[in-house]
């Protein structure tokens, strides 16, 4: 309807772009890095470059919005589903809401592009397969392309090939090491992460596909967003009801809400870009991207709004008690980002879309901050465990400077491949560089990072005024108005959240180095940095979005666009203060507990003994993977067995086939057939005609008996009876 | 007495019935030959006497071809004979059976 009016000003035609540019990288990766020898470099350029550009498209398409005063804006590129009154074509909406999310899609997504080249660079010869080095990208790209499409589709329909394309990026990058667990020994504990996440994310998307169905159904058979919207108003309410909490469960699989969160914690198996772009930063977000973007339909129903922020708010408790149990420096933050997503979730469902958008942004800038700062503190602890294992190897040649060594060993190149095989065997098995319990004092030997981990440590926690304090203030804020129970559990949640960051910083920076490899690890290099530092830049000043004050709310005005008027509650300083105040007493908790008495290397953890079975608890997920196990995958297990081996085992394959109908047909084949029909009776049949003339022919031969004499009598004979017959007639 | 064409029919039909029985009764060849020579001939008879019955030389005509096709098949008998005495060292009508179904 707006198509061709306003189609001129603007660069909306640009749209699919946003698409086209990461699938051109990826196809120029795919087909050409072989056969042209790209170096890493180049695969990491090509690559990197497509979401730059997809980036410049969004952010010329945030700038069209906004000459267009917020005007929605479709492109149609194709005609996709045309059936009776059902049209639906590739269709991008343009509007303020589309473009953040691609904004921080593109923006975040080119960061973490650029410092995978640095980190994959080192991962891929950690694990002695380095041809899969353009195999990343490839994917990396391929979900920047499905994001873009689930971010900018203008229907439900695309955003939710969209939303299966992302799918299935993340279960090729959790299971990107597939063949091996995350400590590179051969197991498949890998693979089976990427199969966790595949399957509990079908059981959301049937959630959202039912939801899909009933919206069709129900709501003006369309899946385009406004005649959904339009049909909703005059729908009955349980209608609305039915499609919300359906959509919800897929929102709770996608972006990892209880009760099927369980996939994102094991979904740390992937590399750590990948934690932090689809695993933090974007594509857990997408569930509350469509909750905001489906608003007109929660706003109808309190009920379902409730719920959801219920659920949103229960998660972030929920998994923040997980994080501060948690040893393995992407596990916190894997819980971290589970329980972020709750904040979000919860403020959606309380209709405060623009604080749970808001927070999504910032959460996209720190989260991936800590998940890469976490990679670089990884690989600069393996660094320190290689190098170190290499010391062990040479122990007669004189002892270098470490950092000398670590080039001559680059120079020479081959350093690395003498002594994979017996590094395999005597060191990787058993050590962890993602445990926390392994670091320690790595402050001093990493110090960049340390500083970047700080920025996205402090943001986090909500400290004033890092970007994570504006933004889960408003929540707060909101919560306080508006619920509550939400209000309570989401301020128990920020002061865990505090708390389990605190320990985190104090394990891994402070005290002394706990093993040699973090003693000796190194500092990671710039292409990994800069993109960190750009974070820490936006995850410092990125509260600047959206201030709370009056005469600002730059992002809720901005969204208004889309979200219609929106009422901004007045800056709550209470809310505030004592949201602030509890980080810093969490903090304070944590320096107590973790910081003033470092922890010293095989030490249990200092919380274990006074917490005792709680910490136990935490330690272990509170069990939900076992109890998930006992009550849904053993039963469901045991069904599939009796399925398999009863009913179609013995049932369908040994009853039903072999003895029914392999033995009907054998039976009739067989017996009736052959035996009866075919020996009894055609056979016979055939075979007495066959003995009644062999039986003629023996006879009449007997006549021709080769006498002479004899034909001649028959002749005479025959004669005299023709004669005879001829005179008596 | 007179003669009358009932004596050469009855005639004809004795040397018909005795030519016959040489035919079924005789196994040399040669004897059979001749038999059939004389039915061939009491054929003849009984063709001349109803021609003069009936006052035709039809009949007459008839039995110059007979006598004609006679010699001919007499030929033919008689080479075919020859041959088979040279293949079998016999000729004993009875043993020519090889065509014995």
């Amino acid at each position: 309807m707006h198509l061709s009016e306003t189609v001129n000003t603007g660069f909306y035609f640009l749209a699919p772009w946003l698409v086209f540019f990461p699938v051109i990288g990826l196809l120029i990766n795919w087909i050409l890095a072989k056969p042209l020898k790209f170096s890493e470099n180049m695969v990491g350029a090509v690559a990197s470059i497509a979401a730059g550009a997809s980036f410049i498209v969004s952010v010329l398409l945030a700038y069209s919005v906004s000459i267009n005063h917020g005007e929605v804006m479709r492109w149609q590129l194709a005609e996709w589903i045309h059936i009776g009154d059902l049209a639906l074509d590739w269709t991008f909406r343009i509007d303020s809401l589309s473009a953040t999310m691609m904004l921080v899609v593109s923006g975040v997504g080119t960061l973490i592009h650029i410092y995978a080249i640095g980190y994959m660079h080192e991962d891929v010869r950690y694990k002695h397969e380095e041809g899969r080095f353009t195999r990343f990208f490839i994917y990396l790209n391929l979900f920047l392309a499905s994001m873009m499409v689930l971010v900018s589709g203008d229907s439900y329909l695309m955003l939710f090939v969209g939303w299966e394309g992302v799918g299935l990026c993340s279960f090729l990058l959790i299971g990107f090491w597939f063949e091996m667990d995350t400590l590179a020994r051969p197991s498949w504990a890998n693979s089976d992460a990427a199969k966790k996440a595949f399957v509990v994310n079908r059981i959301g998307d049937f959630g959202f596909l039912i939801a899909g169905f009933l919206m069709f159904w129900h709501l003006g058979n369309s899946f385009q967003f406004d005649n959904v919207f339009e049909a909703a108003k005059s729908a009955p309410p349980e209608i609305i009801i039915a499609i919300t909490l359906f959509m919800l469960v897929g929102v709770a699989g996608k972006s990892a809400q209880i009760p099927l969160y369980v996939w994102l914690p094991d979904a740390m198996a992937g590399p750590t870009p990948v934690s932090a772009l689809i695993h933090a930063a974007t594509m857990v977000t997408a569930g509350v991207y469509l909750i905001t973007r489906s608003f007109p339909l929660y706003d109808l129903v309190h009920e379902a709004q409730n719920i959801v922020a219920i659920v949103g708010a229960v998660t972030a408790l929920f998994a923040a008690t997980i994080a501060v149990g948690q040893y393995d420096i992407k596990k916190v933050l894997a819980y971290s980002t589970i329980s972020q997503l709750g904040f979000m979730v919860a403020a959606v469902g309380m209709g405060a879309y623009v604080a749970g958008m808001f927070h999504l942004i910032t959460h996209a800038f720190f989260k991936a901050l800590l998940f890469l700062s976490a990679g670089s503190v990884i690989l600069g602890v393996e660094r320190g465990h290689h190098a170190h294992a290499h010391h062990d190897h040479h122990e007669e040649k004189p002892k270098k400077k470490l950092g000398k060594k670590k080039k001559e060993e680059d120079e020479h190149g081959h350093g690395h491949d003498d002594h994979a095989e017996a590094r395999r065997v005597e060191h990787v098995e058993t050590f962890d560089p993602g445990d926390m319990r392994n670091m320690g004092g790595m402050r001093k030997t990493m110090p960049v990072t340390f500083w970047l981990y700080m920025i996205g440590t402090l943001a986090l926690a909500g400290i004033f005024p890092f970007a994570g304090f504006w933004s889960k203030d408003e929540i707060l804020l909101d919560a306080s108005l508006h619920n509550q129970t939400v209000y309570w559990l989401l301020t128990v949640a920020a002061f865990f959240t505090a708390f389990y960051m605190g320990r985190q910083i104090w394990m891994v920076f402070f005290g002394e180095a706990r093993t040699d490899a973090s003693k000796h690890a190194e500092e990671s290099p710039k292409i990994m940095t800069i993109p960190l530092v750009v974070l820490a830049i936006l995850s410092v000043a990125g509260g600047a979005l959206n201030l709370p004050f009056k005469g600002f709310h730059q992002l809720g005005h901005w969204l208004e666009y889309t979200l219609g008027a929106i009422e901004y509650p007045p800056f709550d300083l209470g809310v505030a203060i004592s949201s602030t105040v509890l980080a810093l007493i969490a903090i304070l908790i944590s320096w107590l507990i973790y910081g003033r008495n470092p922890m010293k290397s095989n030490q249990l953890d200092p919380l274990k003994k006074p917490l005792s079975f709680i910490f136990t608890g935490m330690e272990n997920k509170w069990y939900v993977d076992e109890i998930y196990n006992f009550l849904i995958r053993q039963p469901f297990k045991k069904l599939a067995a009796f399925l398999a081996d009863v009913i179609d085992w013995r049932f369908w394959h040994d009853f039903v086939h072999d003895t029914v109908i392999l033995g009907t047909y054998n039976w009739i084949g067989q017996i009736a057939l052959n035996q009866y029909a075919d020996q009894k009776g055609i056979d016979r049949f055939f075979n007495s005609w066959a003995d009644v003339s062999n039986w003629i022919s023996a006879n009449v031969r007997k006549i021709q008996n080769g006498f002479v004499r004899s034909y001649a009598l028959s002749v005479l004979l025959g004669v005299v009876l023709i004669l005879g017959y001829l005179i008596f007639k | 007495m007179t003669v009358t064409v009932d004596y050469y029919i009855a005639l004809s039909a004795i040397l018909f019935i005795i030519g016959a029985a040489g035919v079924l009764i005789r196994r040399n060849p040669l004897i059979i030959f001749m038999s059939i020579e004389l039915m061939l001939n009491a054929a003849n008879l009984a063709f001349v006497a109803y021609s003069s019955i009936y006052e035709s030389f039809t009949g007459q005509i008839f039995v110059f071809f007979v006598i004609a096709v006679a010699a001919a098949e007499v030929a033919v008998g008689l080479a075919l004979i020859v041959e088979i005495f040279k293949s079998k060292k016999n000729i004993n009508i009875d043993e020519m059976n090889s065509l014995k179904g």
